[in-house]
């Protein structure tokens, strides 16, 4: 129907719409001569977007924590729980293994076979030490009767902190996954953005954990 | 061995549901049957399941979200018939049933029909717009689509095995923790929303990658059409407040599973922690809806008042403050908490300063309509509706922000109609618009105007009569959620509610006959130029319905409105000389998505039922299909540059004629 209205008296008769104003008509090179962004930024970028997003779900968690940290329920506190030696090595294993993993990466750009696979199997050590201090942990915890339903204070602990151990077992899979697929497709370049994208993932739980750190365990020793 | 679930699941003792789930089953049997037998399995399998095309995906999504608004709205009539009923008496519904049909109707509208509809208009219009060849992960988007399906069919076979929530669609604790809701019902919204809730986040990542990185050369920010922007905001919001729906819906689940006290009475539990963790997503939520409806009745007024959008960067700035400020407003949804004054004072105020860029996004359809040759053509009447409709609705919500006037309306009536109205004026009508207005451009063909104008007509008084009396009703003190009430007063507009109810059931079974008469007719109706109305963004640049690949050269943009230029041009004379053609690769269909789904079925269901070995097969399913997936050597296939040729040069023969056509002026 509107086709058949000619298009010559349509045009903005106030001049009210920003278009045909000489302001937004810039030259077709500036922004035309730029290429279509890879693929490795793309990946990357959606990857950064998604690893955002759980921050936010971590967030959520933390929020949570920090409303319910004294709603013991005369059950035990973190003073009577946390035990931060254990949580130091714990720490130390994991910021290892983000170190390890840093070194992984840089063997899969250079396609160095030792280099990769060895700080890989590392970072696995690491992270597989890691999560075997916190079942440890959460073990103890729930056979001296503090588990997640003793008291609100507990739910919100076992549960952040068992959300960044649930995090950290899925990287392990990924971390397997990718080391196989290395292995029997080479340094490909998607392989390769999956590499980057593990590495964000596994960094940035070393973040979450840091922040875990200081709020659950530093903080509620201090407390 | 099967967890909970057995023959007592099936409620053979209330006709209602089992009648109404065998004729679904019936009806999708005899459709099964019907597609098997004609030999479409594996046209379907190919060109629709596993494919990865946005376009595709998105025309699935609308067809979710449009079954699934005949199984709510059959709800709404129910509910409205029982209330017209329940004067002085029981009704037809028993009370744990009706309990569980608003909550049905809530959950289905929100998150299976306007989700559904505006990630599925998002689906086909963005990457079209922004000269796109498809969405960044085009797999991962199969993947969301079938985890949102996977979502809607769980809540839809709770029909018949078990029951569903019996707690409204946001189920408040204590009420729906174990031990006040000890039935699978709370069981199957949370697992159904959680597998659901992934599918959209995934979406949200997706399409924020897709507008931030991946645009046709010359496609700048500030050239990019507001329904691309408004597109952006939204999926902004879904990234920044999915993941607090999964982190609340997971921490009820600990309670309900494993004995947790996030939200119980005892043990230290806070319950009025999940109202505002839970709003804390869902007011956001409420602007993941409504954004891209705004942006789709800026691209309809412009296109239908022949004229660019006026203040397109004011409407730029409205929409990123309205994307800001959403986040901000959350505790109005429970003044009554008890946060104490100032704290009311403070969401009470930022609430009503959400209104104000609401406010200039309506100034700026009001001034792209003046001067201009206004076409009332379906979706034009629909984003008219929508000003008219919506300006009311925003109106009764500034007033709800007031905290004294939420104390004395809250929970009320006044509260139902308040939202119906922004929801139903706002999103739907904005849903149908783009429905009306990209139908052509997906489907090669119009949709009939006369049909369309008498739907839009019968929901438009439709609404009026069924909600315009439920604002009264709550200035009269009836309460949200009643199964009967003994009011004199009340009954009448319960009636003309009733009758409202009816006369959007004509809009309905209008809009089906639309559609098939539309489909018979589709010859008379065929669109042979790809730009029927006269568009001004790039998804009018290319054929319809458009090719694989979109573009066969991507567009070059100089400003904004990017193909009224292109077409000024061509009206030159200045399409003149063929592009040189290039091989295209697109990815490769894959069963990715379907596969993940059936899987993540399988887990949701179980999980339900507490079986517990289906569980892991389902996980180790899910696994499974990711690793192969992950081991695919070929990803992407070549249209070779001939083919590619071949298909522009029809579509460039059919837009010269078009444009030779215009050149003889209409006046």
């Amino acid at each position: 129907m509107s086709t058949s209205q000619g298009i010559a008296g349509r045009v903005d008769p106030h001049h009210l719409g920003h278009v045909g104003q000489a302001g937004l008509r810039q030259p077709i090179a500036e922004h035309a001569a730029r290429e279509l962004t890879s693929k490795r930024i793309i990946v990357g970028y959606g990857f950064w977007i998604f690893l955002l997003s759980d921050i936010v779900m971590f967030s959520a968690f933390f929020a949570t924590y920090a409303v319910l940290s004294d709603a013991t329920a005369g059950g035990p506190s973190g003073r009577d729980v946390f035990h931060l030696d254990i949580v130091a090595i714990e720490t130390a294993c994991l910021l290892l293994s983000s170190f390890t993993c840093g070194i992984a990466s840089i063997g899969a750009r250079a396609h160095n076979n030792l280099m990769y696979f060895g700080s890989m199997v590392v970072t696995a050590a690491f992270g597989a030490g890691f999560l075997s201090l916190e079942i440890h942990e959460f073990v103890g915890m729930i056979a001296i009767g503090a588990g997640p339903e003793r008291s609100a204070f507990l739910s919100a602990f076992f549960t952040l902190v068992g959300c960044h151990g649930l995090h950290v077992t899925l990287g392990l899979m990924w971390l397997l996954t990718m080391m196989a697929q290395v292995f029997a497709k080479g340094y490909r370049p998607d392989i390769l953005r999956r590499v980057l994208c593990f590495s964000l993932f596994w960094h940035t739980l070393d973040i979450i954990w840091v922040a875990i750190f200081t709020v659950v365990y530093l903080m509620g020793v201090a407390r | 061995m099967f967890g909970k679930l057995t023959w007592a699941a099936i409620p053979f003792d209330q006709p209602i549901p089992l009648f109404a789930g065998a004729i679904v089953g019936f009806g999708i049997l005899c459709v099964l049957i019907y597609v098997a037998l004609k030999g479409w399995v594996p046209y379907l399998w190919n060109e629709w399941i596993t494919s990865v095309d946005h376009k595709r995906i998105g025309v699935m999504y609308i067809f979710l979200a449009m079954v699934m608004l005949v199984r709510g709205f059959i709800d709404a009539l129910m509910m409205r018939s029982q209330q017209a009923l329940a004067y002085k008496s029981p009704g037809y519904l028993p009370p744990e049933h009706y309990d569980q049909i608003f909550s049905a109707h809530g959950t289905l509208m929100i998150f299976f029909v306007a989700m559904p509809f505006v990630i599925g208009l998002m689906n086909v219009v963005v990457p079209l717009q922004l000269g796109a060849r498809d969405v960044a992960f085009p797999t991962l988007n199969s993947v969301s689509l079938w985890l949102t399906a996977t979502g809607a069919l769980l809540v839809n076979i709770s029909l018949v095995v078990g029951e569903f929530a019996r707690t409204t669609w946001l189920p408040y604790p204590p009420l729906s923790e174990l031990k006040y809701s000890p039935g699978v019902g709370v069981d199957y919204y949370l697992w159904s929303l959680q597998i659901s809730g992934v599918g959209t986040l995934l979406t949200g990542v997706n399409f924020v990658t897709t507008i931030l990185k991946i645009h046709a050369p010359g496609m700048t920010y500030m050239r990019m059409p507001v329904f691309c922007w408004t597109a952006l905001a939204s999926n902004l919001l879904i990234v920044a407040a999915f993941p607090i729906l999964t982190a609340t819906l997971a921490m009820l689940l600990l309670d309900r599973y494993l004995g947790f006290h996030f939200f119980t009475n005892e043990a230290g539990g806070n319950m009025m922690m999940f109202m505002n963790l839970i709003w804390a997503w869902g007011h956001p939520e409420v602007y993941i809806l409504i954004l891209p409806a705004f942006g789709v009745f800026s691209e309809v007024v412009s296109t239908f008042s022949g004229k660019p959008l006026f203040g397109y960067r004011s409407m730029v700035a409205a929409t990123m403050a309205i994307c800001l400020i959403s986040f901000m407003v959350w505790l109005h949804h429970f003044f009554t908490m008890g946060a104490g004054a100032d704290v009311n004072a403070v969401f009470g105020i930022a609430s009503m300063i959400i209104a104000v860029p609401t406010g200039v996004k309506l100034y700026n359809w009001l001034f792209t309509m003046y001067g201009g040759r206004i076409v009332y053509a379906t979706p034009m009447m629909w984003s008219i509706g929508f000003m008219v409709t919506f300006a009311i609705g925003g109106l009764t919500g500034v007033l709800l922000a007031v905290p004294p006037a939420d104390f004395v309306l809250h929970n009320s009536l006044f509260l139902v109609a308040h939202f119906h109205n922004v929801i139903i004026g706002g999103v739907l009508f904005g849903a149908f618009a783009g429905y009306t207005y990209w139908f052509p451009k997906v489907f090669g063909f119009r949709l009939r105007e006369d049909l369309g104008k008498a739907a839009f007509w019968c929901w438009f008084i439709g609404f009026y009569l069924a909600f315009m009396p439920l604002y009264v009703l709550g200035l009269e003190g009836m309460t949200r959620r009643m199964q009967h009430y003994d009011v004199a007063a009340w009954r009448p507009w319960l009636l003309i509610a009733g009758v409202g109810a009816l006369v959007i059931l004509a809009g309905i079974v209008l809009q089906i006959t639309q559609i098939a008469v539309s489909i018979r007719d589709r010859e008379q109706l065929r669109d042979a130029t790809g730009d029927p109305w006269n568009g001004r963004s790039l998804e009018w640049a290319t054929a319809s319905p458009p090719p694989a690949f979109n573009f066969a050269v991507l567009p070059r943009v100089e400003g904004g409105d990017a193909y009224w230029d292109i077409k000024q041009r061509a009206l030159q004379g200045e399409l003149g000389e063929e592009p040189a053609y290039q091989a295209i690769e697109m990815p490769r269909n894959s069963p990715t998505g379907f596969i993940c789904a059936f899987f993540a079925t399988v887990m949701g269901f179980s999980l339900i039922w507490h079986i517990w070995w289906l569980v892991i097969v389902g996980f180790i399913g899910a696994f499974a299909t990711f690793v192969v997936f992950a081991w695919r050597d070929r990803t992407e296939y070549q249209i070779p540059a001939d083919e590619v040729a071949r298909i522009d040069r029809a579509n460039r023969s059919a837009r010269r004629a078009a444009f030779a056509a215009m050149e003889q002026p209409a006046e």
